[in-house]
This record gives C-alpha cells, sequence and structure tokens, in this order.
C-alpha cells in the first residue's frame, strides 16, 4: 500500500483514504469470520457453533474508522518536517533521572507507614516489587547485552525450588539459601548459554523458550523431588537476624514482637518482606547500573549495537553474553527464593510460559535498558488487572476497568507489537549506549 | 496426563479420544520388544512427521528470506486448527455428510483463511520493522504470538475442543506374535496429502516465476529490488504460502487427534522449528526431513523411554544439533556479513 507514496501538501486525497480504509476494513472481514463470526458451543457435551454477526460488524466498523485516522493523522502530517514527525519521547536527563529515582525511593521506602496504606496495599507493593526485580534482571539480559530470553521464568523456578527444597532437606534459612539459589540459577544460566551464544541470536530466543517449558515440565514430573504438580508447602519464612515473624516462639528462640516489646501483629511479617524485596531490588539496581560503568558493562552495550565491530576489537562475544545472560539468570534466582519464602507454597504453576511474558512485556513496555521504565511498566502492568478486579462495580469506570484486566495479555502482546512499530526504544527511553562518541543513532540501526 | 497405558491394541495408532493436547504419538504399555510395536511406532511417527514438516516449511522460508524466527507461526497453525474444526462444525449444521466433499471444503476454508491471518501478520507486525534495530522483529513476533492465543482463547473459549471422527477406519498391515499393526486411512491420507504438497511446492519453488522471485529476495533483497522485483509482495507471498501449509498441518491435526486447544501452536511451533533447524534452516528439504526425523524421534521416545518426557527429547535434540552442527544436515553454513 502506497503509505510513503502520499503527497507532501497536507490535502487530504478523500478517495483514496477511504478505499484504504475500506481494503483494511474488507481483511478485517476475512479475518473476523471465521473466529469472530462463528463460535464453538459445548451443548449437552457436543460441540455446535453459534454465531455473533453484531461483534463481527463492531469490529469492521472499528477497522475501518481506526485506519481511516491513521492515515489522516499520517497524511496531515506527512507534510511537516522530518524532526517534527518524530513521536515525542520522555528523554530524562541524568539531573532529571536521579531526582525522579530518589523520589521514588522516599516514596517506596515510606509506603507502609503512609496513612492510606493498609496490609492489601503493601502486599500488592510487594507483588510490584518482585516484577521489579525480575525486570531489572532481564533488563541486564534484554537491555544492556541485547539478548532476548523467553524462558526467564525458569531461572526463577530454579530459585524458588533450590530454596524450597535446601530448606526441606537441610533445614536451611531463606538468608542461607538466597546466595546458595543465586548460584544454583546462575549456573543454569550458564549450562544453558554456553552452546548457544555462540550463535546468532534468534536461536538463544527459541532455545530459552524451549528451556522455560522443560523445566516447567520437569517440576511437573519429577514427583519424588518436586512433588509434581501438588508442589511444596512449608516453605521457610524469612527471620529478622534469627528472630522469626510468629506470635508464640519455641523456647530458645525470640521473636520480632517480642523482642521489640510490640505486640503481635501478623502485619509486621507483611511490611517485612517487603522491606526485603525492597532491599533485594534497590541493590539489584545500584549493582546494574555500576556494572555499566565497568568494562563488562561497557562491552554488553557495545555487542548489542554492533558484534562485527566488537570481535574486531578484540571482545569475546560468548564470554561477555554469558556473563549477561547469568548475572540475569542469578537475579532471577534471588527474586525466585524471595517468591517462595513470601508465598510459603510453590508450583509449578507460578511458572508458565505466561510469567516469561509478562516479565518480557514489562522489559519492552518500560524502555529497553531503562530501569526507571521498567519500575512504571510494572506497576502499570501488576496493578492494571488488580484495579479491574477490586474496581470492577464501580459505574462508568467499573466495567471498563474488569474488561482491561481480562484482557490483560491480550493488550501486552498488542503493546508489545504496538512499541516496536511506533517508538522503539519504549516509553521511557535510555537505549542510547551510556557512552557515545559521536551522535549517530541513525546509523545505529 | 495419563494416556497410553489403557488402550487396547486395536485402537492403538489412532490416538482420538486421548487427552493429547499437544501433538504427540502415542506410547503405552503393550509387547514393547516385539518388531509389529516398531513398525506401528514407525507409521505413528512419519504421520506426525508429516504435520510437523509442513509447519517447519513456514519457518524456514521466512527465515530464508528475511532472517527472521517468525515466533508466531505456531500460532498460525492453531487458527488453521480451530477453523478447521469451526468449518467441519458449519458443514455438520448443513447437512454435508459426503465426507471427500467436507475435507476439501474444510482444507480450502482453512487454508484461505488463514493465509489472511499470514498476510495481515507480516504487514502489521513484521513489515514496518524491516530496518529496524536487530530484536525488533523477534519481539514484535512474541507480542504478535501472545496476542494471537489470548485473541482464540478470548473469543472461543479456554476450554478444550473436541470433534467427533471424520475418518474412520483403516487395515490391518501385519500380525506379529499377537500385535496387529494398524494403518489408518486418515494416516494414509496425511502422509499422501503432505507428499502432494511437497512436491507441488518444490515446483513452485523450482520452476516459477514467483519461485525464483523468492529465491532472489532470499539471496540478495536489494539487488532483487534494482532488478525489478516487488520485494515486499515475495515477501507477504512466503507468509502467505507458510500460512497455508500450516494451515493444512492444522487441520490435520484436528483430524488426527479430534482435540484442540487455544495453547497447541506454542510447542508444536518449538517443535516445527526444531525440525527446521535440524534439516537446515533455510533449506526446503530440509526442513521436510527434520519434520519426518522429529516425528519419528518424538514416537520412539515415547514409545521406548517416556511419554512425559517427550518433549524433552525434542529440546535436547535442538540443542544437541546447535553445538554439534548449527548449519543442520541439509544447510549452508550462515555467513555474517557486515
Amino acid at each position: 500500500m502506497a503509505l510513503a507514496a502520499l503527497p507532501p501538501q497536507p490535502r487530504l486525497d478523500w478517495t483514496h483514504l477511504i478505499k484504504d480504509a475500506a481494503l483494511a476494513a474488507l481483511v478485517a472481514l476475512v479475518l473476523a469470520i471465521p473466529l469472530v463470526g462463528v463460535q464453538t458451543v459445548e451443548v449437552n457435551a457436543a460441540l455446535t457453533v453459534g454465531t455473533r454477526w453484531d461483534w463481527v460488524a463492531i469490529g469492521v466498523a472499528a477497522v475501518f474508522v481506526g485506519r481511516l485516522l491513521l492515515m489522516v493523522a499520517r497524511s496531515l502530517s506527512a507534510g511537516r518536517s522530518a524532526a517534527a514527525r518524530r513521536p515525542a519521547r520522555i528523554i530524562l536527563d541524568q539531573r532529571r533521572a536521579t531526582l525522579l529515582a530518589g523520589l521514588g525511593i522516599v516514596l517506596a521506602v515510606a509506603l507502609p507507614v503512609l496513612p492510606l496504606s493498609s496490609r492489601y496495599i503493601v502486599d500488592l507493593a510487594t507483588t510490584v516489587m518482585i516484577y521489579v526485580m525480575l525486570g531489572w534482571g532481564l533488563n541486564v539480559v534484554v537491555g544492556l547485552a541485547g539478548l532476548l530470553d523467553l524462558g526467564y521464568v525458569a531461572f526463577y523456578a530454579v530459585g524458588a525450588y533450590s530454596f524450597a527444597l535446601f530448606a526441606q532437606w537441610f533445614h536451611l534459612g531463606f538468608w542461607e539459601c538466597l546466595p546458595l539459589a543465586g548460584l544454583l540459577a546462575a549456573s543454569f544460566g550458564i549450562a544453558l548459554g554456553f552452546p548457544v551464544l555462540r550463535l546468532r541470536g534468534d536461536y538463544l530466543a527459541i532455545v530459552t523458550l524451549g528451556f522455560g517449558e522443560i523445566v516447567r515440565i520437569v517440576l511437573l514430573n519429577w514427583v519424588p523431588v518436586t512433588n509434581g504438580p501438588a508442589g511444596i508447602g512449608n516453605v521457610p519464612r524469612p527471620t529478622f537476624f534469627g528472630m522469626p515473624f510468629v506470635a508464640r516462639a519455641p523456647p530458645g528462640v525470640t521473636t520480632f514482637d517480642g523482642f521489640f516489646h510490640l505486640s503481635f501483629n501478623p502485619g509486621h511479617r507483611v511490611i517485612f518482606l517487603y522491606y526485603v524485596i525492597l532491599a533485594l531490588a534497590l541493590v539489584t539496581n545500584f549493582f546494574t547500573l555500576r556494572l555499566r560503568r565497568l568494562p563488562i558493562g561497557r562491552a554488553w552495550e557495545a555487542l548489542r549495537e554492533d558484534e562485527i565491530a566488537c570481535r574486531a576489537l578484540g571482545i569475546n562475544p560468548t564470554t561477555v553474553k554469558l556473563s549477561a545472560f547469568a548475572i540475569g539468570a542469578m537475579l532471577g534466582g534471588f527474586a525466585g527464593s524471595f517468591f517462595a519464602t513470601r508465598q510459603g507454597f510453590i508450583s509449578p504453576e507460578s511458572f508458565s510460559f505466561t510469567e516469561s511474558a509478562i516479565i518480557l512485556a514489562i522489559v519492552v513496555l518500560g524502555g529497553m535498558g531503562s530501569q526507571l521504565g521498567v519500575v512504571l511498566a510494572a506497576i502499570v502492568l501488576v496493578t492494571l488487572p488488580e484495579l479491574g478486579r477490586q474496581l470492577g462495580d464501580l459505574p462508568l469506570v467499573g466495567p471498563f476497568l474488569s474488561l482491561i484486566g481480562t484482557l490483560r495479555m491480550l493488550l501486552f502482546g498488542a503493546a508489545m507489537v504496538g512499541i516496536m512499530v511506533w517508538r522503539p526504544q519504549g516509553i521511557i527511553t535510555r537505549r542510547e549506549p551510556s557512552l557515545r562518541l559521536v551522535d549517530e543513532r541513525r546509523r545505529a540501526a | 496426563m495419563a494416556r497410553g497405558a489403557a488402550e487396547s491394541p486395536a485402537t492403538r495408532g489412532l490416538p482420538r479420544g486421548h487427552a493429547a493436547l499437544t501433538l504427540g504419538a502415542v506410547g503405552g504399555g503393550g509387547p514393547c520388544g516385539s518388531m509389529g510395536y516398531f513398525v506401528q511406532q514407525l507409521i505413528n511417527g512419519l504421520t506426525l512427521g508429516a504435520i510437523y514438516g509442513l509447519i517447519a516449511i513456514g519457518y524456514t522460508m521466512v527465515y530464508g528470506i528475511i532472517g527472521m524466527i517468525n515466533f508466531a507461526h505456531g500460532e498460525i497453525y492453531m487458527i488453521g486448527a480451530f477453523v478447521a474444526l469451526i468449518t467441519f462444525l458449519v458443514l455438520g449444521m448443513w447437512g454435508v455428510t459426503y465426507v471427500p466433499l467436507a475435507l476439501l471444503i474444510v482444507l480450502l476454508s482453512a487454508m484461505l483463511f488463514t493465509a489472511a491471518y499470514g498476510w495481515t501478520v507480516e504487514r502489521v507486525a513484521y513489515r514496518p520493522l524491516r530496518h529496524s534495530f536487530r530484536l525488533a522483529p523477534l519481539i514484535s513476533a512474541i507480542g504478535m504470538s501472545i496476542f494471537l492465543q489470548n485473541y482464540v482463547q478470548l473469543l472461543q473459549g479456554a476450554r478444550v475442543k473436541a470433534l467427533q471422527p471424520v475418518v474412520q477406519g483403516g487395515f490391518t498391515l501385519l500380525k506379529d506374535s499377537g500385535f496387529a499393526v494398524h494403518v489408518s486411512y486418515l494416516q494414509i491420507f496425511i502422509v499422501l496429502l503432505t507428499t502432494a504438497l511437497m512436491a507441488g511446492f518444490s515446483v513452485v519453488i523450482g520452476a516459477t516465476p514467483l519461485g525464483r522471485a523468492q529465491r532472489a529476495c532470499e539471496q540478495d533483497m536489494t539487488m532483487a529490488a534494482l532488478l525489478g522485483i516487488n520485494v515486499d509482495r515475495t515477501i507477504s507471498t512466503t507468509f502467505v504460502i507458510g500460512a497455508a501449509l500450516a494451515a493444512v498441518a492444522g487441520v490435520m491435526v484436528t483430524l488426527y487427534y479430534g482435540v484442540i486447544d487455544f495453547f497447541i501452536g506454542f510447542l508444536a511451533g518449538i517443535k516445527a522449528f526444531t525440525a527446521a533447524v535440524l534439516g537446515g534452516i533455510g533449506s526446503l528439504p530440509g526442513a521436510m526431513l527434520g519434520g519426518l526425523l522429529i516425528g519419528l524421534i518424538e514416537a520412539m521416545w515415547s514409545a521406548y523411554f517416556s511419554v512425559e518426557y517427550k518433549d524433552v527429547s525434542v529440546f535436547v535434540i535442538l540443542v544437541l544439533v546447535l553445538i554439534f552442527r548449527p548449519t543442520g544436515l541439509l544447510g549452508r553454513p550462515d555467513v555474517e556479513k557486515v
């Protein structure tokens, strides 16, 4: 279709526009007839079909109007200069980014004592922080090193299961297991990455996709060790320097509340868990930001931009990629361990491909390589369905919010395509290399 | 999934009615040592391999021409299976009971509608990214895959869809120490149709202007464009053909297993991709060979080792091929150009 061939003057060629929109609507009609128009219905254990032509009509009309508006907008902006047409991005300079990050950290630290916060909000914030941590971990792999990892949840699962199993077999606590889980996840990353990272980047994507699925299958079927689909319960809770968060401690052990002379409140554990994941996430962030300034971080970014040039300069792509992959896996393992201790129960169900997809969506929508973007994307992606669940009864907005909750994954997928097409740098951009000699972003593509 | 154990020998080879949510051969107990059992698994594996091969062609063609892995291709196959199921149901409602006619209509409708999906996916998600950075098309493809999966789940429901058997019957090939080797008409149909499609397809690629244009674009897109080939249209056609072949695989799987759901594209996609890599990505005979091998390996693995880990076997093959022979069996070495 002649998208680029439109005349530069802002006059609208309505016949052309309407023809184009009609064509798009025709395609939409063909697409909609079998899957939207006809619905399989189960009647008395036998499949029959029902029809929904009204949905088809609405869909086709929506495509027609949408395409028309898009084309009108495009032909109006075609006359303007290239610079003006470039979609506005939020580019944060270093000072404003630091300010925003500092503000965010203060807010995050103060959250449990804010007047509005409840146990529910702190719990939700903990979930958000888990995804922030996972997003930051994956960001090292995808955003910095430019490797597409589609099975990130596998390392998350390795972390969770290694903690649960160590606790079961050796009666180790959360703090002893945390580094072990990270190490184990990292070695899985190295074992997986070693054969594949020598090859083209695309292979890594599909191998990690397969690996994620394999880990899930093994967790489901290796019943003697993982207890199969029933999962592992009674995962120990973290302690505060050896002091558990329980109402009555076994003899010889001081409880947290007893030590601080507080009355027992299960909410204290929720708040403690929140601070643990917040600390983990902040350490992760600090670690990543420092790594970016080290030669290895520079090498990751250089490799992302141009692998052949890196090889010419004497960087060994395999080792550099492997280090990014292993560090990403380790961070995923930490998050997994925390997940296990927070839930107290894990099963293979929590580690499906959907989780990987959500984490990847957080990184992509936030802007690959941007730490702040990941936080914003995690907040939006985790709280949206929650809002739909909580506020579904409200008039006007309620049904809309619960609809968004239902369509969540559909919207994630569409948003990933949309982001790649319209602003591949993400909502908040930080894809520019940390170090740049000459500005030649156009060539980098 | 506990399946295979309670089968009678007469129904072995006809996986209908089992919870075969993913493509897979039916293994199970029985006289594992006998020759007949082996031949039966060979036949099952061949059928499975034909289906994988058809999907693998889509991966290999797209990779050959634009050098990207089309992650959404598994979903395209899943849509093909759904269109086939829906067409069967609609035909049943209209009272079309003559089986060959129904099969023909289902094949044509699945190919047509699925090809439309393939075309749209390329147009919406890949074409705008042709000059973007390296990861962009991959991420876009993943987004498309997630979108299509949830699109079908939301529209058609998450429950497993079962279809009444359409093609029934078969004959007993040989009897060997109490084990009867059974070949169903459906298996013959699948293998014959795949062979015919492959033959036709090889002619298209080798001897028509379209095939020439495709091979030209594969070698050098800029040069092909300079010589007057419409590159955009050639790439679109590639996606359309790949989607149509995946649709045929979808029809076959709907007939063969009788149960589908919105998630079947995920594993089938990984396996077909493995088939493409095993055969040598970019090579069409390689895709078919790889598909057959993967089908056979999966059938044998399920028959002689364990059904639970049959998906692991395919993955292990993928990693082994990538380590020891990244160009695959029939592929050319991949030269990276600046």
